[in-house]
């Protein structure tokens, strides 16, 4: 336990080693196209135009090699588009993601194919990202035979090699999905993603479907397979408690931008942007007793039609006029902290 | 607070079972307890623990092949296990509201807002349609819906989550119920959003005296807004007290263990104690203390169901080894599952 503390803490900051990750001002949005019955209709001049959702709107971050970073956001801020571009589910609108310093899209057919295995993604619910009709040795064993990681002899002994990894019974090697309890569910795509010796994990609200005392048991899986195999994680969650456990860095998104990040100590005891001391004050916590709950005024805007000026200013209670007409950057205000805010500015 | 010795709602030995093909199903196994005006009930529990089924009985919600077989449900000191459909309807909505976790359990989605709620008025009042309209406009500004006259015009289709939660609330509070059961109504909100609900529901308790009983799986929840709280686990209630007594000193083990199951501040990055295994089948439950396959106090008492005991003042525990306050919990280490 002590030693796990001592390996946590002797973490070079991502600034001074080479990232395993590097994104570069990368932007995703997604366009809903004009239909014909809306082109036909802009001929007489009725003015329609795609509708663009800036999921991701240029964000800039780096991971450092086995660094634990949190990505913390709600519903709707594109924490999730984030990860999948990461993940290279969707391919970035525009901007760069650099994995161990090679940009992505230049990379040649081989090279991307291995990057793909090197960076696995785990996703929240496990029922829907399994497949039901195909036993644990198919889902775990498929991607290692299929990229030649291992030969078919050899294969049945692998399956059982990775769900031991995960903490389960290698008998149930020739069970189906459906067979199992949704922790054990969580464990088999845990297995899915190891099986092709990934060095780096998105996991997408990954425990947030379990039970409380299955979801100790995956994250403890999850901090004891970084130990084991100098994982590296993107753990993207809403679940504040969590995120404070697991990382060793939060990044906190709003509306499709970063909006802070720092060191999980300074973030948690000192938070800067008015969003992420929002964020914090609201989270129930088990020694705060009959409290006061004191609400953040508003809703997320719709990503369709976000605010002008700071994304947070209509819900900000220190927002003033700059703040509805200037974007903030999102600039370093103390080592290793920055925060995208005006009132950083002074007075 | 007022009239503090008539509980609003008082549950003896509630007993609900499912008679299925495959068995009977005890998800409710001999549950009691009991709610006071403006006061909060918090009821903790892992999926399948009973929690939900508790609520529904509550308002005889419960469908074939489930059945209310024992036990007292006392509304004001009526016992209302089993009454009559004409009975349960009219309390149900007047006296007794619920929200659901969905809220698109509450609301038709083919109705406008006002529609809704103005029927869910008449229906057990005799009021006009203007009056009843004037309720539904208050009762959305109450919740802190924005543009209450525009928003009755709307379907809920054309809210956002929060916002149909709150609609949601907004008529269960139509009647002003003497009791409301909510069950898990903030899961499936976001961290700022749960907090305004939780705003307003706090505020609900104490002006109106309105007692509620809180179902959640989060402690945490509970821990800022309840008085009481209630553990369960295989249909029973395991620890029974007040949100500071059970928190801070839990007696019973599946407490202990869920509390240390939760991430805390000051133990950053070490491994959490989990609790081992897996909540057990309610059609194949062991014998004796149902907890006794994942429990580390585990003993040869175990082998008997236990009976619930007071092990401190004020608390009901159903353990035969229960902890001691000030024993230290040892965090168990990684067990497969």
């Amino acid at each position: 336990m002590s030693a796990m503390m001592e390996t946590g803490e002797s973490k070079p900051a991502a600034a001074d080693s080479k990232p395993i990750l590097e994104l570069r001002n990368v932007s995703k949005r997604f366009v809903k196209s004009l239909d014909a019955a809306a082109k036909i209709a802009n001929l007489f001049g009725a003015g329609l135009k795609d509708e663009v959702v800036h999921a991701v709107d240029t964000v800039s971050m780096t991971v450092a090699d086995g660094e634990v970073v949190g990505l913390v956001g709600e519903s709707g801020c594109g924490k999730s588009t984030l990860g999948r571009v990461v993940a290279g589910v969707h391919p970035a609108t525009s901007g760069d993601v650099l994995f161990r310093g090679r940009e992505l899209s230049t990379q040649s057919s081989a090279e991307a194919r291995d990057t793909a295995l090197k960076v696995q993604m785990i996703f929240q619910d496990p029922m829907s990202s399994l497949n039901p009709r195909l036993r644990v040795e198919d889902i775990v064993g498929e991607a290692p035979r299929i990229h030649g990681l291992v030969d078919a002899k050899g294969l049945e002994d692998y399956v059982a090699e990775m769900l031991l990894r995960v903490g389960l019974d290698p008998t149930y090697a020739k069970r189906y999905p459906h067979q199992f309890s949704g922790g054990q569910r969580q464990r088999i795509g845990i297995a899915r993603a190891l099986a092709v010796n990934p060095e780096f994990l998105v996991c997408d609200e990954s425990v947030a479907a379990l039970d409380v005392s299955i979801q100790a048991q995956v994250l403890n899986l999850f901090m004891r397979l970084r130990e084991e195999f100098n994982l590296t994680y993107l753990f993207i969650s809403h679940d504040l408690g969590v995120v404070e456990h697991l990382s060793d860095r939060v990044v906190i998104m709003y509306l499709g931008r970063v909006v802070e990040t720092a060191r999980t100590e300074d973030i948690f005891s000192s938070p800067n942007h008015p969003y992420t001391q929002a964020l914090l004050a609201e989270v129930p916590r088990l020694d705060t007793r009959k409290r006061k709950f004191v609400p953040v005024k508003g809703e997320i805007p719709s990503p369709l039609n976000p605010p002008p000026g700071c994304h947070f200013n209509p819900r900000c209670p220190h927002a003033h006029e700059r703040c509805r007409v200037e974007q903030p950057t999102l600039r370093e205000i103390a080592p290793g902290r920055w925060s995208a805010c005006h009132l950083n500015d002074g007075a | 607070m007022a009239n503090s010795d008539v509980p609003t709602l008082e549950v003896r030995n509630l007993q609900t079972h499912f008679f299925t093909r495959a068995g009977v199903v005890k998800a409710v196994d001999d549950v009691s307890f009991s709610v006071r005006p403006g006061e909060v009930l918090g009821l903790v529990g892992e999926s399948g623990s009973g929690k939900t089924v508790t609520g529904f009985s509550i308002l005889g919600l419960v469908d074939e092949p489930g059945r209310v077989v024992g036990g007292e449900i006392l509304y004001k000191g009526e016992n209302i296990a089993n009454a009559s459909d004409e009975r349960m309807r009219r309390l149900r909505g007047n006296n007794i509201a619920m929200i659901f976790q969905d809220p698109m359990m509450t609301l038709n989605p083919v109705l406008r807002v006002d529609t809704q709620m103005i029927e869910a008025i008449q229906a057990h009042e005799n009021v006009s349609r203007n009056e009843a309209w004037e309720r539904s406009r208050a009762a959305l500004e109450q919740v802190g819906i924005p543009a209450a006259e525009e928003r009755l015009k709307s379907y809920p289709h054309q809210f956002s989550g929060g916002m149909r939660q709150r609609v949601a609330i907004a008529i269960a509070l139509l009647n002003k119920p003497d009791l409301i059961v909510a069950d898990e109504p903030t899961t499936a909100l976001d961290v700022t959003i749960q907090g305004q609900i939780l705003y307003e529901v706090q505020k609900l308790c104490e002006e109106t005296g309105t007692a509620m009983i809180w179902i959640t799986h989060d402690l945490s929840v509970v821990a800022g807004l309840a008085d009481e709280i209630c553990v369960m686990y295989a249909g029973r209630v395991v620890e029974h007290g007040t949100v500071n007594d059970v928190l801070d000193n839990p007696a019973h083990p599946y407490t202990l263990g869920l509390i240390n199951s939760v991430p805390s501040r000051n133990r950053r990055g070490e491994p959490l104690a989990q609790i081992p295994g897996m909540t057990p089948s309610l059609l194949n439950l062991p014998k004796g203390c149902p907890f006794k396959t994942r429990c580390p106090r585990v003993g040869p008492d175990c082998e008997i169901e236990p009976a619930i005991t007071h092990p401190v003042t004020a608390r009901d525990v159903r353990c035969h080894y229960p902890v001691t306050a000030g024993e230290a919990a040892a965090p168990t280490s990684e067990v497969t599952a």
